[in-house]
């Protein structure tokens, strides 16, 4: 076979991520055709800038969904590899006849395309759900120390803006080295932090219906069963030399990777004292507006008035804020893998590739060339998302 | 005024005695201790040998106990072998056990001894820091002056089409983080691939710096904050070019060249610099990953040697130092506004 040029190496790009364009072209299609009954999200589509970002985020959401659940698109596994094509360049044939690594091959001869467009399920799965857990440990804490203020607030506050002083990298240095998951150190910080979404959503519940125990005691049980079960499912681990084992392995229902989770802990643990002060600063402002006090004369309780009254009237800010902290949390993600912190060498993410490609840079580029622009692009699509929806926010 | 500077002295006083607990918590966890005894003593040891060496040199004691010894409020431990030999913290080689002073820390300025670089910490620590100061010095004049020319072209007119392009921009340096945008400038500007016009390591920066070896460590980390900068003082920007005054200042017939550069820049550039002092700790974690990637053995790739190697004095010291640029800048920046704006004053 022979190697391929560059128009045809972008023609077999395109070709082989048909999957994703025909899912984008759907969900453009379905959304713009109801963008009406779809509140916020639906306006997004009247924006140019929002539409763009919300492309991009989609394509990589897609990528990493068809890659990593399916196994479509990629032209060869992620650790595949062949001897003779070692750093070879993009379109080079195999020498077997077998195909081609489209983007070329990396220092251990495998394919950077398929690496590549794996690796995005990481940073797809991780960032996003981090960037939520940050967000259920910040509004759970912030609430109150803007609420009620006086000392909480200032206890909170100090431990906040000391999490804040410290470098990142240092205490990803501090938190991420296996000398330190030995210590089973990550798995208590995973065991408190994850508990924050069982706390708000039980507040939740229990303010609004509080009145009416026939609903709220089902819906808490509910919650209680099936959250405690995820909660301690993620939290024990039956592997070798955990610190946490709590159920038994019958009952364990998912076992996340160490490395991972401790990946996961620390970009929650770095993010969570900015949104807590976000929320803080949104509560202090909102707390003198009429409706608070109309409600505080109606009897209802602090927690209502925080989670049913404040909380939705601060979503705007907040779901700009989430977007632009997604592609922050990418953005740590990369960082510990350039670093060579927490995943694997071999991991196919973004921020080891780099890494392990940063070395031979001037030689050979394109290993290093094709994640640098991946995570690029998709940081850069959360932001003109975020921007696109704050502009259509702003609107109402 | 007064009493709120002592205010904020004292806050910043107790984090960083906290921040240094965690950092020295952290690190005399055991198994990092034991990875520091296989590297500065014997790679093979085994499991006893490791518990003697750390108890010889005093990592067993209490954390709180080894706490108070490098603050230098608890006497430094002391070790006597069989053969009657004093060895301990503050016994320098060469000093006799009777003339060296019981107390060593850092109320004493002995920052004790970077075993990664076997120097002592202060002297590492001052060494670094200047070559991080100069690196930053030239950020901030890159930096500063370009974000605040974009931000305010772009505030000038809101919706033109200087305005669409510049925030363009900006949007996508703050979505290019420096080990990104690092990689790339080095290949289209230090490679084959592109022009060779710079060179891809710094190294050589430390001793002579040059436009050619200096130039991709300074834009590397400048075009991260710039783009931050300029969105903020182009919101600031338009904000103010809204504003009666200027509204007033255009009916009375001036011209539009006067209006921004008298009327609107004073009261424009306010804000940003608030974000500009926020910015420069941040700038700290971009210092770490250009200098680890040019090789330029500043701060940042002193953190990252202290942290790789378990090196706990010279990371204390790292941590010191950062929570006090952290901690003062925020402090300038406060004290700045007030300043800068007379409309706040602190009662």
């Amino acid at each position: 076979m022979e190697e391929l040029s560059w128009g045809g190496v972008i023609t077999r790009i395109i070709m082989q991520l048909t999957p994703v364009w025909i899912a984008l072209i759907a969900t453009f299609w379905v959304s713009i055709a109801y963008k009406r009954k779809l509140g916020l999200y639906g306006k997004l589509f009247d924006s140019t800038v929002g539409m763009i970002g919300y492309g991009i985020v989609m394509f990589w959401v897609f990528t990493a969904l068809f890659t990593n659940v399916f196994g479509w698109i990629m032209t060869y596994d992620p650790q595949f590899f062949e001897t003779s094509m070692k750093h070879a360049l993009p379109g080079e044939a195999l020498g077997d006849g077998t195909g081609h690594y489209l983007l070329g091959g990396d220092k251990q001869a495998r394919d950077v395309f398929s690496r590549v467009l794996y690796g995005s399920g990481i940073v797809i799965m991780i960032a996003p759900l981090a960037t939520l857990m940050a967000f259920m440990v910040g509004i759970t804490l912030g609430l109150p120390a803007g609420y009620f203020g006086g000392k909480l607030d200032t206890i909170l506050s100090f431990l906040a803006n000391l999490i804040l002083a410290f470098p990142v990298i240092l205490l990803f240095y501090l938190l991420v080295t296996k000398e330190i998951v030995a210590t089973g150190l990550p798995q208590y910080m995973a065991a408190v932090l994850f508990l924050f979404p069982l706390v708000f959503l039980t507040v939740l519940i229990n303010s609004r219906f509080y009145t009416d125990p026939g609903k709220r005691n089902p819906m808490l049980i509910a919650l209680w069963v099936i959250g405690g079960w995820i909660y301690l499912s993620f939290v024990s681990q039956n592997g070798g030399d955990s610190a946490i084992r709590i159920l038994p392995a019958a009952l364990d229902a998912f076992n996340p990777d160490p490395n991972i989770l401790v990946v996961f802990v620390s970009v929650v643990f770095v993010n969570s004292p900015t949104v807590f002060r976000i929320v803080r600063g949104l509560t202090l402002d909102i707390k003198s507006r009429d409706y608070v006090a109309a409600g505080q004369t109606r009897g209802e309780g602090p927690w209502y008035i925080m989670l049913w009254e404040i909380l939705p009237n601060v979503r705007g800010p907040l779901i700009v804020d989430f977007c632009l902290r997604i592609g922050y949390a990418t953005i740590l993600l990369g960082t510990l893998g350039f670093f060579g912190l927490g995943l694997e060498t071999n991991s196919p993410d973004w921020g080891t590739t780099i890494n392990l490609g940063r070395g031979l840079l001037r030689a050979y580029a394109h290993p290093v060339l094709v994640p640098a622009f991946a995570l690029l692009s998709l940081v850069l699509g959360l932001n003109l998302l975020a921007d696109g929806l704050r502009e259509e926010a702003l609107k109402d | 005024m007064g009493l709120f500077i002592l205010r904020r002295l004292g806050i910043m006083f107790l984090t960083a005695l906290c921040l240094t607990f965690v950092v020295f918590w952290l690190t005399n966890l055991y198994p990092n201790l034991e990875k520091l005894a296989k590297s500065e003593g014997n790679q093979r040891m085994a499991d006893e040998e490791v518990v003697s060496w750390l108890a010889e040199r005093g990592y067993a004691q209490p954390l709180f106990v080894k706490y108070g010894e490098w603050i230098g409020v608890v006497p430094g431990f002391t070790f006597t072998d069989e053969e009657g030999n004093v060895s301990g913290r503050c016994i320098d080689a060469g000093v006799a056990p009777e003339d060296a002073p019981t107390y060593c820390g850092i109320l004493q300025n002995d920052w004790g001894r970077s075993t990664a670089l076997d120097n002592e910490v202060s002297s590492v620590i001052s060494d670094k820091l200047g070559l991080t100061g100069y690196l930053m010095m030239w950020v901030l004049i890159v930096m500063v002056p370009s974000a605040l020319i974009i931000g305010v072209l772009a505030g000038m007119r809101e919706g033109s089409r200087t305005d669409r392009s510049l925030s363009t921009l900006s949007i996508i340096t703050t979505a290019t983080p420096e080990y990104v945008s690092g990689v790339l400038l080095i290949t289209f500007f230090a490679s084959g691939v592109g022009w060779k016009i710079f060179k891809g390591s710094a190294t050589k920066a430390m001793e002579e710096p040059s436009l050619e070896n200096f130039t991709l460590p300074v834009i590397t980390i400048s075009l991260y904050g710039m783009g931050y900068i300029a969105r903020m003082t182009r919101a600031s920007m338009t904000e103010v070019m809204t504003a009666q005054y200027i509204r007033t200042a255009r009916l009375k017939g001036l011209s539009f060249r006067t209006i921004v550069m008298k009327h609107a820049l004073r009261n424009a550039l306010i804000a940003p610099f608030t974000v500009i002092m926020l910015q420069i700790p941040w700038l700290l974690n971009g210092v770490v990953i250009v200098e680890t990637l040019f090789n330029y053995k500043g701060f940042g790739w002193a953190l990252v040697q202290a942290a790789g190697n378990n090196d706990i004095e010279l990371l204390l010291g790292v941590s010191v130092v950062s929570v006090v640029v952290v901690l003062l800048t925020q402090l300038i920046s406060d004290i700045g506004y007030v300043f800068l704006n007379p409309r706040i004053r602190i009662s």
